[in-house]
């Protein structure tokens, strides 16, 4: 195992930030904490590092106790905190050749292990880290945490903020980094980053929901889920809820997942109780749940 | 060694890329030292006066010319009535009135006494207190050239030149007093604020995931301002002597050690801050509050200590900023070696060895 | 203009010195429209915004929203538009009736009308345990969605929604849509920008923004087809990526 999380908890003053978190990482997985701002991603990802106590509760990363060998973890981690910490009046360049060398080593020895990262960004090696884009923060970012070639890598929300095309980018280059043996636990909030990783653990309010592969989890949703659709949404949202049957009602883009509380219903009967509400162009059809839906299921 | 060596390049790379600290760092001293050089000055030039002359005899006639002569003072009018002083102050030309009595000449050979009324407009009462003197001094000075025996009169005059000598200039008073506050402010100000920059902007989390040790933090980011606070020091220094002609009568050696014990006083005092505080303002407001407003109200600089209530003056005992004018004075205004400063100097030590200890042992290796 | 028009935006563009950030868009927004404003980061969404809600001037083009040009009557617009972002909502150290009170007051509504208005908001979001709490205490869901009626205090017809979902988990979000749903079948025109592109699929109509031009405007679903997408995030991807 190359993370281990055993029944960690932290509170600050009276708001519990963790509760009871347990769960591990295989050596080489790449493993995704998925939950929205105050889950509790960055706080356990502070206690991993070493950066924070637990209250109580205790872990390993790659063997190494996180209170008594903790000097040593921070030696061996690779870590790339929210907002992608770097300095902003240093060159590209200089950034790289900092952390290079605090951690006792060259961009020379390592290099192969950031090339693909780094050719991205290495037109712009002189220019200051502040007057990068999004995207290119976050890239020179991920080739500090690794310049030391870590075993196990910490990115905690590395994708917030940045745009969609460098968030696809990104998700790639961890997917190769994963296949050089580097054991990732990577944070996001976007739930359609979760089906990319090996396993997922969701977690809200401090609480681990539910751990296991994407499509386990979505296997293992307990209902069907319906798209529907009519002409006004928000007609539509509200005679739904009003419908007598309905177990959840979600907005998902043009759609709505519907799911009702019997374990089987007439589609059609739906549809004739939104056609007496005066909705038009009415479609309900069974659709694949998605990692979302499993979220708020459980969230409930 | 090799990571050390790193951090304090990036150290200076911020320094220096950073406009307003430079700012700070360079512009501040040199500005404040020529600010308090010129602007500040307790001496008087060509104050103007009036003179009602009830006697207008030869020897009233000498002390006014010698009066007059003198750069300090210009005649600006003579009046004949007691009733025209209160005219002539409203008018708010003059400064001060001379009422030489009536039969001066006379009184003063067949009594041995006669009397000058000094009259100063106390609406600014340092002005006055200086016109008073200066007047007096001319007066005494005279009263010197006249007596030829080397009685004590004499003798008198003799003791007031020292004590209160015209030429002595107001800046010889200030440099200390500012090069203290400079190196209070360089050295703890901004120590304290680049500490806590890397608490905000989040840095400091990557920094401490990382094999650098704390010590190697802390010492790595003092390093720099060690170096720049010198060269302050120097500077100050050095335009002092060049551009205020001020003496440094002692060794300009032991002056930079003590100012590097002060250097290293404040920087312990700014890292000490810096863990108390989480953000870059925070640590600003702290260092002027904190230190800034101690400095410049209980250290000596400006009001002397022995003039405030006992419980102030008890309190300024724990200001290191009161310890190091004492021997800065020393040292540039009268001379004296170690022997005469040991006693500020060993507190000044205790001192900062508390606050290093102290800041070593606050400084955090978590986030909470 | 027709009354059906609450935004109007003609040749609209911004530079600074000689950089574009906003090079001659044209498009209209309807009453009681959902609009989502998209696009990456630094491709002008936000000081094509800023010029919209009156706060920066253009350097050419014209623009009518709420009847009122841009350039020369932008008092006039702030009287009479919402405006809630992400960055700014509420200020954390006042409760939340105070927080209505102070905004209330600012948007110029009487006393007896910000007592209904906090009484109506109180009601509707259930906020009877949380009135007399500093806002800071609160969730971040529950700050937006006070944050977005707070903006409605007035009865604004146009809203200027800029980021106002970040981070808060999907069940929040989506009530926080719902009331978006309502106010805008009440008949108060939506503009947001966002950049979770999941999100634009709530809108009626969408624009992209890429580098100061406007590349795409339709409904989600057109522009799915036209650019043969499942997802507008894809769509985002194809356009981008060119």
């Amino acid at each position: 195992m190359s993370i281990v999380v055993d029944a960690i908890s932290k509170s600050y003053k009276s708001l519990k930030a963790l509760n009871n978190i347990s769960f591990d990482v295989k050596e080489g997985e790449l493993f995704g904490l998925i939950g929205p701002d105050g889950a509790g991603k960055t706080t356990l990802f502070r206690v991993l590092t070493t950066l924070l106590f637990a209250d109580e509760g205790k872990g390993t990363v790659a063997g190494l106790d996180l209170v008594k060998d903790y000097k040593i973890i921070r030696e061996s981690v690779g870590y790339m905190p929210g907002k992608f910490s770097l300095y902003q009046d240093l060159t590209v360049e200089e950034n790289l050749k900092f952390f290079a060398t605090i951690f006792g080593t060259t961009i020379e020895e390592n290099y192969e292990l950031i090339e693909d990262i780094y050719v991205q960004i290495e037109p712009f090696k002189n220019r200051r880290a502040g007057k990068l884009s999004g995207g290119m923060k976050q890239k020179l970012a991920l080739c500090c945490a690794l310049i030391h070639k870590p075993t196990v890598l910490f990115l905690d929300e590395p994708t917030t903020g940045v745009d969609p095309v460098s968030r696809k980018e990104f998700w790639e280059m961890i997917k190769r980094l994963q296949q050089k043996g580097i054991t990732i636990l990577v944070s996001t909030p976007y739930m359609d980053e979760a089906a990319l990783c090996d396993r997922i653990a969701l977690i809200q309010d401090g609480i681990i929901l539910q751990i296991d592969t994407p499509e386990a989890i979505i296997k293992h949703y307990p209902k069907s889920i319906y798209n529907v659709s009519a002409d006004n949404m928000y007609q539509l949202i509200q005679s739904l809820k009003a419908f007598e049957h309905s177990h959840s009602v979600y907005p998902f883009g043009e759609f709505v997942h519907y799911t009702d509380k019997r374990t089987a219903f007439n589609p059609d009967h739906l549809k004739r109780y939104l056609a007496k509400k005066l909705l038009s162009n009415i479609t309900v059809e069974i659709t694949e749940p998605t990692i979302e839906d499993a979220f708020m299921e459980l969230a409930k | 060694m090799k990571q050390f060596r790193g951090f304090v390049i990036k150290e200076f790379y911020h320094i220096f890329r950073d406009k307003r600290s430079l700012f700070i760092l360079f512009g501040m001293p040199v500005a404040q030292i020529l600010l308090f050089g010129f602007a500040i000055t307790n001496e008087i030039n060509n104050v103007d006066i009036a003179v009602l002359d009830h006697s207008k005899d030869a020897t009233t006639e000498e002390i006014i010319n010698s009066i007059s002569a003198s750069e300090y003072f210009s005649i600006d009018q003579f009046i004949e009535r007691e009733a025209d002083i209160e005219t002539v102050f409203k008018q708010g030309k003059v400064k001060a009135v001379l009422n030489i009595e009536k039969d001066f000449s006379q009184k003063l050979i067949k009594e041995g006494k006669a009397y000058v009324q000094i009259i100063t407009d106390a609406t600014d009462p340092n002005t006055a207190n200086t016109i008073f003197n200066y007047v007096t001094a001319i007066l005494q000075k005279y009263q010197s050239t006249q007596n030829k025996s080397t009685e004590f009169p004499y003798q008198i005059v003799a003791q007031t030149r020292m004590v209160y000598n015209p030429e002595l200039k107001g800046v010889f008073m200030f440099v200390p007093g500012v090069m203290t506050i400079i190196l209070m402010l360089v050295s703890a100000m901004m120590t304290s604020i680049s500490i806590t920059r890397e608490k905000e902007l989040g840095t400091m989390e990557i920094l401490l995931v990382s094999p650098l040790k704390p010590f190697q933090v802390i010492v790595g980011k003092v390093v720099p301002y060690i170096f720049l606070s010198v060269i302050n020091a120097i500077v100050i220094v050095v335009l002092s002597i060049f551009i205020f002609k001020m003496p440094v009568e002692g060794s300009l050696f032991l002056l930079g050690l003590e100012s590097i014990l002060f250097i290293v006083t404040a920087l312990a005092l700014g890292i000490l801050i810096s863990s108390i505080a989480q953000t870059q303002q925070t640590a600003m407001m702290i260092s002027l509050m904190g230190l800034m407003l101690p400095v410049i109200l209980l250290s000596g600089f400006i009001f002397p200590i022995s003039s405030m209530p006992v419980i102030l003056q008890i309190i300024s005992n724990i200001v290191p900023a009161k310890w190091f004018i004492i021997i800065i004075k020393g040292i540039m205004l009268k001379g004296v070696g170690l022997w005469f400063i040991w006693k500020e100097t060993l507190i000044l030590l205790g001192m900062t060895v508390f606050f290093i200890g102290l800041s070593v042992k606050k400084y955090k290796i978590r986030l909470e | 203009m027709e009354d059906n028009k609450v935004i109007e935006v003609k040749g609209l563009t911004k530079m600074f010195g000689d950089f574009t950030a906003v090079s001659a868009i044209t498009f209209d927004v309807k009453k009681g429209e959902i609009f989502g404003f998209l696009g990456a980061n630094g491709a002008g969404k936000t000081t094509a915004m800023k010029m919209l809600i009156g706060i920066s001037k253009p350097t050419a083009g014209e623009a009518k929203v709420a009847g009122f040009d841009v350039a020369s009557q932008a008092e006039d617009i702030k009287k009479n538009i919402g405006y809630m972002s992400q960055k700014f909502a509420l200020y954390d150290d006042l409760t939340v009736r105070e927080n209505i009170t102070f905004f209330g007051g600012i948007y110029g509504l009487t006393r007896a009308r910000i007592k209904e208005k906090t009484s109506e908001l109180v009601q509707e979001l259930g906020l009877q345990d949380l009135t007399d709490k500093l806002v800071g205490s609160l969730p971040l869901g529950w700050k937006q969605k006070i944050s977005f009626s707070v903006s409605l205090l007035h009865e604004p017809k146009i809203v200027f929604l800029d980021e106002p979902t970040g981070g808060v988990d999907p069940i929040t979000r989506r009530q926080f849509w719902e009331m978006i749903y309502k106010s805008a079948s009440k008949g108060t025109t939506i503009f947001v920008t966002t950049h979770y592109m999941d999100e634009a699929e709530y809108c009626d109509r969408v624009s992209i923004m890429v580098n100061g031009k406007i590349e795409a405007l339709d409904t989600p679903k057109k522009m799915k087809e036209q650019y043969k997408a499942e997802t507008m995030n894809d769509v985002f991807l194809k356009l981008a990526r060119g």
